[in-house]
C-alpha cells in the first residue's frame, strides 16, 4: 500500500532529479525549443517541496493535488499546466483515501496522462511528455521499475520522430534528431517513483 | 556573457523595478508581477489583458495605459506568465463591463490563459478571448502547434484597446480584435541568434554569412537557412510570402519591426524595400510604423506585419493612445 508520505518522497525525489538534471534538460530544450526546461521546472518543483514542508496533507490524493496547484502557480509556459494538470487530475483520481494500492494509483496515473493528452491536444508520437508517460502508464501493472524502464525508452524513442505539439512543432523536419525535452523530463518523474518506492 | 544584468534569476523583477520609476503613470506589482494603468479600473470600459513571456519588450507592459492595454502579465523570459497572475490583472481592471484576454498562439500562454479565464469566471468576471495567429512562416499548421502570434499582437492590442476605450462593449471589441487578427500576417528573419540569460549563450548556431528566414519571436531557429541577402532580396522574400496568403483588397498596416538588436538605419532601408515591394504588388499603404516593437532580446533581424484594414479600423488605428511603447494623439 501506498501512504501520503510515500507521495511525499516521490515528489521530493522528483524535485532532487530535476535539480540534479536542470542542465540537461535546458540543453536538450536548447535546439528545438528555447532553452529554459529545466530552469522552469527546477522553479516548479521547488515551490513543490517547500509547499509540502509548509503543510503536510494527510492523503496521497492531498498531495498530487497540492503539488499540482503548485506547479500551475509557478512554472508557467506549457510545462506548467500540463505537469500541474497532471498531479492535480492523478491526485482527484485517488479521491480521499488514506492509502492506495499500486493497482488503484496506476488507474489513478492513467486518468491524469488522459487529462494531459486531452489539455494539449498532443498523441502518442507527437514528440511529447505523452511519449514516456503512456508506456509508463502501460508498464505500471508490472512495477515502478518497469514504469521506468519504459519511461526511459519512450523518452530515447523521441529522437528520430517529427515534433508535432509545442514549441518544437515549429521546426518541421528540423526537429528529427533531438530527444524531446518534455519526454525527458517525464522520465525523470516516473524514475522518482522507483527511487521513492526503494527508499 | 556579457549582460547588463545582475543575476539571471532576477531580471524580470529588476526590469519591472526599473519601469515603475520610470513610468508612475502605470502601476507595477513587482511582487506578483502584473502592470496595470493607474485609473483602472474605468467605469464602464471593457479591459483589455494580455502578457506573454518577458524578452519582447516593450510587448506586452510597455502597452499598458489609455487607448491600449489595461493590463499586462509579463512572464519568465520567453515562458509564458502562470494564470494566478492573469487572475490578478483581470480582478484589477474589470469594472464589470469584462475583460478581453489577448492571447499570442503559443502552447503555453494558450493553455495559462485558458486556466485564468475559468478561474476568472468563478470569480463573476466575463471574460472573452482572441487568439492571435499570423505567422505565415508556419505553412502546416495541422501538424504543429499552429500558426504563431507575433507582430499583429500590437495591430490587435491598439485597435481592440481604442474600441474597448470610447466604450464599446465586450461583444463588440472582441470582434474587431478577431477581424485584426484574421486580416494580418507576418514573416520574420534572423541575422543572429538571441542569448536568454538563464543560458547566457546563443540559442542557436548562425555561421558568419548566412540567415534564417522565417523565424518566431523566442531565438528559435526558422523554416529554413540561406546564405546572407540583401536587404532588397529579403524584403522581396518576406513580403512575398506574406501576400502568398492574403490578398488586400484594402489598404494595409505596415509594421517593419526590430527583433532587438538591429539598428533604425537598417529598419528605414529595410522598410524602403518593403514599400517598394508593396508598391510593385499593388498594394495601398495607410500607415506605416518602423522600429522595435515586438523583440526578441537581442536578436539581430526584422519582421513584417501587414493588416489590411476599413474605415472602422483606421479610425481606431488612429484614435489617441498613451503608453510607454506607443503614443499618438496625446
Amino acid at each position: 500500500m501506498l501512504d501520503a508520505d510515500f507521495f511525499r518522497r516521490w515528489m521530493t525525489a522528483t524535485a532532487a532529479s530535476v535539480d540534479r538534471e536542470a542542465d540537461r534538460l535546458t540543453a536538450l530544450d536548447s535546439p528545438i525549443g528555447d532553452a529554459d526546461h529545466g530552469s522552469n521546472l527546477r522553479r516548479g518543483f521547488t515551490a513543490v517541496t517547500a509547499a509540502l514542508e509548509k503543510e503536510a496533507p494527510g492523503t496521497p490524493g492531498a498531495v498530487l493535488v497540492l503539488a499540482g496547484r503548485q506547479l500551475i502557480s509557478t512554472v508557467g509556459g506549457a510545462s506548467g499546466p500540463l505537469y500541474g494538470t497532471l498531479l492535480r487530475r492523478t491526485g482527484k483520481a485517488l479521491g480521499d483515501a488514506a492509502e492506495v494500492d499500486e493497482g488503484g494509483f496506476a488507474e489513478a496515473l492513467r486518468t491524469g496522462v488522459d487529462a494531459v493528452m486531452q489539455l494539449g491536444g498532443a498523441a502518442p508520437g507527437d514528440k511529447t511528455m505523452i511519449d514516456s508517460l503512456v508506456p509508463a502508464v502501460d508498464a505500471l501493472p508490472d512495477g515502478f521499475r518497469a514504469a521506468r524502464a519504459a519511461a526511459e525508452q519512450g523518452a530515447e524513442a523521441t529522437t528520430p520522430l517529427q515534433a508535432r505539439k509545442g514549441r518544437a512543432s515549429y521546426l518541421g523536419e528540423r526537429s528529427i534528431g533531438h530527444q524531446d525535452p518534455g519526454a525527458t523530463s517525464a522520465a525523470l518523474l516516473i524514475a522518482a517513483l522507483d527511487e521513492a518506492d526503494g527508499e | 556573457m556579457r549582460m547588463l544584468i545582475n543575476v539571471p534569476e532576477t531580471v524580470v523583477a529588476d526590469a519591472l523595478r526599473g519601469m515603475a520609476a520610470a513610468h508612475p503613470e502605470l502601476t507595477v506589482d513587482v511582487e506578483n508581477r502584473v502592470i496595470v494603468r493607474r485609473d483602472a479600473p474605468v467605469a464602464g470600459k471593457v479591459a483589455l489583458v494580455s502578457g506573454g513571456g518577458s524578452g519582447h519588450e516593450p510587448l506586452h507592459g510597455g502597452f499598458v495605459g489609455p487607448g491600449m492595454l489595461s493590463a499586462a502579465c509579463p512572464g519568465e523570459v520567453f515562458t509564458s506568465p502562470v494564470p494566478d497572475q492573469m487572475l490578478r490583472a483581470a480582478a484589477a481592471v474589470d469594472s464589470g463591463a469584462g475583460v478581453l484576454f489577448v492571447v499570442k498562439n503559443y502552447t503555453g500562454d494558450v493553455l495559462n490563459f485558458d486556466m485564468a479565464a475559468e478561474l476568472a469566471e468563478d470569480e463573476g468576471i466575463q471574460i472573452a478571448k482572441v487568439l492571435v495567429n499570423d505567422d505565415v512562416a508556419v505553412t502546416d499548421s495541422l501538424y504543429t502547434a499552429g500558426r504563431r502570434g507575433t507582430g499583429a499582437t500590437l495591430f490587435v492590442e491598439k485597435i481592440a484597446g481604442a474600441a474597448a476605450e470610447e466604450g464599446q462593449p465586450l461583444e463588440r471589441v472582441e470582434a474587431l480584435a478577431r477581424q485584426v487578427n484574421e486580416n494580418s500576417r507576418s514573416f520574420g528573419v534572423a541575422l543572429s541568434a538571441c542569448t536568454t540569460p538563464a543560458k547566457g549563450s546563443p540559442t542557436f548556431d548562425l555561421p558568419p554569412g548566412e540567415l534564417e528566414l522565417g523565424v518566431g519571436i523566442h531565438g528559435e531557429p526558422g523554416r529554413e537557412r540561406r546564405a546572407m541577402m540583401t536587404s532588397g532580396e529579403i524584403a522581396d522574400f518576406a513580403v512575398h510570402a506574406i501576400l502568398e496568403d492574403l490578398t488586400p483588397r484594402n489598404p494595409v498596416l505596415v509594421l517593419v519591426n526590430g527583433m532587438g538588436a538591429t539598428p533604425l538605419l537598417e529598419l528605414y532601408g529595410f522598410n524602403a524595400e518593403v514599400q517598394r515591394v508593396l508598391a510593385q504588388r499593388g498594394v495601398a499603404v495607410a500607415h506605416t510604423l518602423v522600429g522595435n516593437y515586438v523583440t526578441s532580446l537581442d536578436m539581430a533581424g526584422a519582421s513584417v506585419t501587414l493588416c489590411q484594414i476599413d474605415e472602422e479600423l483606421l479610425r481606431l488605428w488612429n484614435a489617441p493612445v498613451k503608453t510607454p511603447g506607443l503614443r499618438w494623439g496625446v
